[in-house]
């Protein structure tokens, strides 16, 4: 097991290497630091030398591939400080790593209660679409699905805003609050998250459940007599955990990168806000921080899907 | 006699292509016994037909708004070279025109016959009085007291319902003499389905002749004039990513699957890398960086409507390297299991070249694969259309789409009395196409799936 975590450690390198070659070929080559200072400095008539004051102060003053000394060009002072987390400054003066643990917590407090509010919910659905398959109750259901999976997840956000804040002043339309009183910020997204998610996710449980319960363990089950109830809940649940979990565990570590429409639309101060602002001011050093954050995470999350696997299927071995 | 010159934009000729490929595919199908079959399977199914039918109505509108062309300049020397207007127009806005040209100043409700804010207007004697000002356009026809607005909607309502019969009942007449009475295709359907969508096109097309049916926007532009000019943006997102994507999945995804070894280790790789950088902010740095060269390069474009269609088509293709991945492991995957089969290794014996083998044995066994993601994918590029126009990180803002209305409309609701009804209009639009597109889709996965999930 610790070999073989070590192993996909291992070979996740040059995955993370290839990562930042193309974040670094798009940020720094398409587009020039000459490029970036002038966007950063604003006015057309800046001089030459607020240019290069500019790039000397944020390093980006030096060669970009290739120097006679390899350690003293962009790619490698820029890429070397990522690998060890060190984010350095943004491109307007501020600290990212302090800004990452300020903002994970914001984003990590609409994310992960959306995820496990919205798996119950979404399982539970198809579990019952499932217990009465074959019935009117199940055919509407799996017609409303894909009427829910058809419409645009803004609309969803926009109606609920409308609704809830503007119509029945329930909730505040959006903002955060620092504090235990953030629920009241909170729950709207939350619930709006877990709406919009219910079509396509109702009806990918019921097809995982659905392949399962025509296999002959469960006929048997039924066999021995066991109730309906019974079966799904204990054989066609535990079996159908592997593809369940497949889906889940993976997104489990980018929970943390929050969501970036929910956090715009709400105003909350998460990650997933600071890239969106930081790609619309441009900030190269934020973006390039947090697509290489987004990989780690999502590696991470490949990793913990195979470990996932050996606990809930004993066949399983990582060797 | 005005003068006109074509233009064909770049997403106007990939969509011209992809027209072509899917006629070719059609006489493929027809003469093929085993995909007529199967699907006839996918057109039995009564839900399928009516969205196949709802499709077609929407794929229509986008090819009619993708034949550009620019009209001449009246020139006052004869002598001189033809100037064409910098505006590029398409066959659809000649039947908008009249709503095209007739803007007004703000907002207006659904059909109505005055502005939604008051404005001070002069009186005959001089005086000055607050009060709603009539729209230019929307209802002009109608008597100062617009006591005869509800008889003239009827009549034209009317008027539309005779148009509808009329045009349907050729068709209709039409399809029932040439087809068989038997079949089990379910003609009845396609054809209720094109009633009422021939319904609803000659009941808009007849009032916006008098009012604006989805009201106007905050520059006075016509709602549904702009909702109808969104078809053809969200069609060529959802069609052309998918078509940009295909060569290189199926290239690499059979590639890695047959040769495996260190071919598969690179492709793998490959896939990895991309596969691990969070798409959004992927597609967010390309098109920032895009921004930044168009900025840079101005003078490539002759008119505001190629740059737009440039940032419209690198749209795509960014959408495109950022969704191949999955169909390229999905091919790889089948690939493997399909090389050690019987017929695969036979055909090794006997020698035949491995682009034989690839071609006439590996390809069209994975075909059933590549259209199931592409009518899948189709909904999903639809919608993501949205979110990233919403984001800053789509379409021009030039371009019409339902994400850009629907992002300059947002903040509308908070309006007093509320403006609805850009963003009813671009929902309904989006929902009707991507319910019609999931439940084709839904169709075609049944008829082609050989694991036969339902």
């Amino acid at each position: 097991m610790f070999n073989y975590i070590l192993r996909r450690l291992a070979y996740s390198i040059p995955i993370l290497l290839g990562v930042n070659i193309i974040t670094f070929v798009l940020f720094f080559m398409v587009n020039t630091p000459d490029d970036m200072a002038r966007v950063h400095l604003g006015d057309k008539n800046v001089t030459e030398e607020q240019v290069e004051q500019w790039k000397h102060e944020r390093g980006y003053d030096l060669p970009l591939f290739f120097n006679t000394d390899m350690t003293e060009t962009i790619f490698y002072q820029k890429s070397v400080p990522l690998f060890l987390f060190q984010f350095g400054n943004s491109d307007q003066g501020r600290n990212i790593n302090h800004d990452i643990s300020q903002r994970m917590w914001p984003s990590l407090a609409l994310a992960v209660p959306t995820m496990i509010v919205g798996l119950l919910v979404n399982i539970s659905l198809a579990l019952l679409l499932i217990f009465f398959r074959g019935t009117y109750l199940d055919t509407s259901g799996v017609i409303i699905a894909v009427m829910l999976m058809s419409i645009s997840g803004m609309f969803y956000i926009i109606g609920g805003q409308f609704l809830m804040s503007k119509l029945w002043h329930l909730v505040p339309i959006s903002g955060y609050a620092y504090s235990f009183d953030a629920w009241r910020f909170l729950i709207l997204p939350v619930v709006i998250g877990v709406i919009s998610g219910i079509g396509t996710g109702t009806r990918w449980y019921r097809s995982i459940f659905f392949e399962e319960i025509n296999k002959d363990y469960v006929r048997t089950a039924r066999a021995k007599g066991l109730s309906e109830f019974k079966v799904l809940f204990t054989h066609v649940l535990h079996n159908a955990m592997i593809p369940i979990l497949t889906g889940v565990v993976v997104v489990i570590p980018t929970l943390f990168m929050g969501s970036l429409i929910m956090e715009t639309f709400f105003a909350i101060p998460g990650l997933g806000s600071y890239t969106i602002d930081a790609i619309q001011a441009q900030d190269f050093a934020i973006v390039r921080s947090m697509v290489f954050l987004g990989s780690v995470l999502y590696i991470i999350g490949l990793i913990l899907t195979d470990i996932s696997y050996t606990w809930v299927d004993p066949r399983v071995r990582l060797s | 006699m005005a003068d006109i010159k074509i233009v064909v934009l770049w997403t106007d000729s990939l969509l011209f292509l992809l027209l072509g490929l899917a006629l070719f595919s059609v006489f493929h199908i027809l003469k093929n016994p085993y995909l007529r079959s199967t699907w006839r399977e996918v057109f039995r199914s009564k839900i399928s037909m009516s969205a196949f039918v709802i499709l077609i109505f929407y794929i229509a509108v986008g090819f009619l708004d993708s034949l550009h062309y620019r009209t001449a300049l009246s020139s006052s020397t004869p002598s001189s070279e033809t100037h064409y207007s910098v505006e590029v127009s398409s066959v659809l806005d000649l039947i908008f025109s009249s709503v095209r040209e007739n803007q007004e100043k703000t907002y207006s409700a659904p059909f109505a016959a005055t502005q939604l804010s008051k404005e001070s207007i002069e009186q005959p004697d001089g005086t000055f009085k607050r009060e709603y000002p009539r729209l230019e356009y929307g209802g002009s026809h109608l008597k100062a007291d617009l006591s005869d607005k509800t008889s003239d909607i009827l009549y034209r309502s009317f008027i539309a319902i005779l148009w509808a019969f009329l045009i349907w009942g050729i068709i209709f007449i039409f399809v029932r003499t040439k087809v068989n009475k038997n079949s089990d295709i379910p003609w009845n359907v396609a054809l209720i389905t094109t009633g009422i969508l021939i319904l609803c096109i000659s009941w808009l097309l007849q009032m916006s002749n008098g009012y604006h049916v989805f009201g106007t926007d905050k520059v006075g532009h016509d709602v549904l004039y702009q909702v109808v000019k969104s078809i053809r943006t969200g069609l060529i997102i959802g069609t052309v990513t998918t078509f940009i994507m295909l060569p290189l999945a199926i290239m690499l995804g059979i590639m890695a699957g047959y040769f495996r070894g260190w071919v598969d280790d690179i492709i793998q790789y490959l896939y990895t890398t991309l596969n691990s950088i969070p798409s959004i902010l992927l597609i967010a740095a390309a098109i920032l960086t895009l921004n930044v060269y168009i900025d840079n390069h101005a003078d490539l474009f002759q008119t505001e409507a190629q740059r737009a269609d440039m940032r419209l088509l690198f749209l795509c293709i960014i959408l495109g390297i950022t969704s191949w991945t999955g169909l390229c492991r999905l091919l790889r995957a089948e690939t493997l299991k399909l090389r050690e089969l019987g017929y695969v290794q036979a055909a090794q014996v006997f020698g035949v070249s491995k682009l034989q083998i690839i071609k006439r044995h590996l390809l069209p066994n994975l075909m059933h694969i590549v259209l199931i993601t592409i009518v899948i994918d189709f909904s999903m590029l639809v919608l993501a259309e949205a979110v990233l126009s919403y984001l800053g990180i789509g379409v021009d803002p030039s371009t019409s789409s339902w994400g850009n209305m629907i992002n300059a409309a947002r903040l509308e609701l908070a309006r007093e009395p509320v403006v609805w009804w850009s963003l009813a209009a671009a929902f309904i639009f989006m929902f009707v196409l991507v319910l019609a597109a999931n439940l084709f889709s839904d169709a075609v996965r049944k008829a082609f799936d050989p694991r036969g999930n339902s």
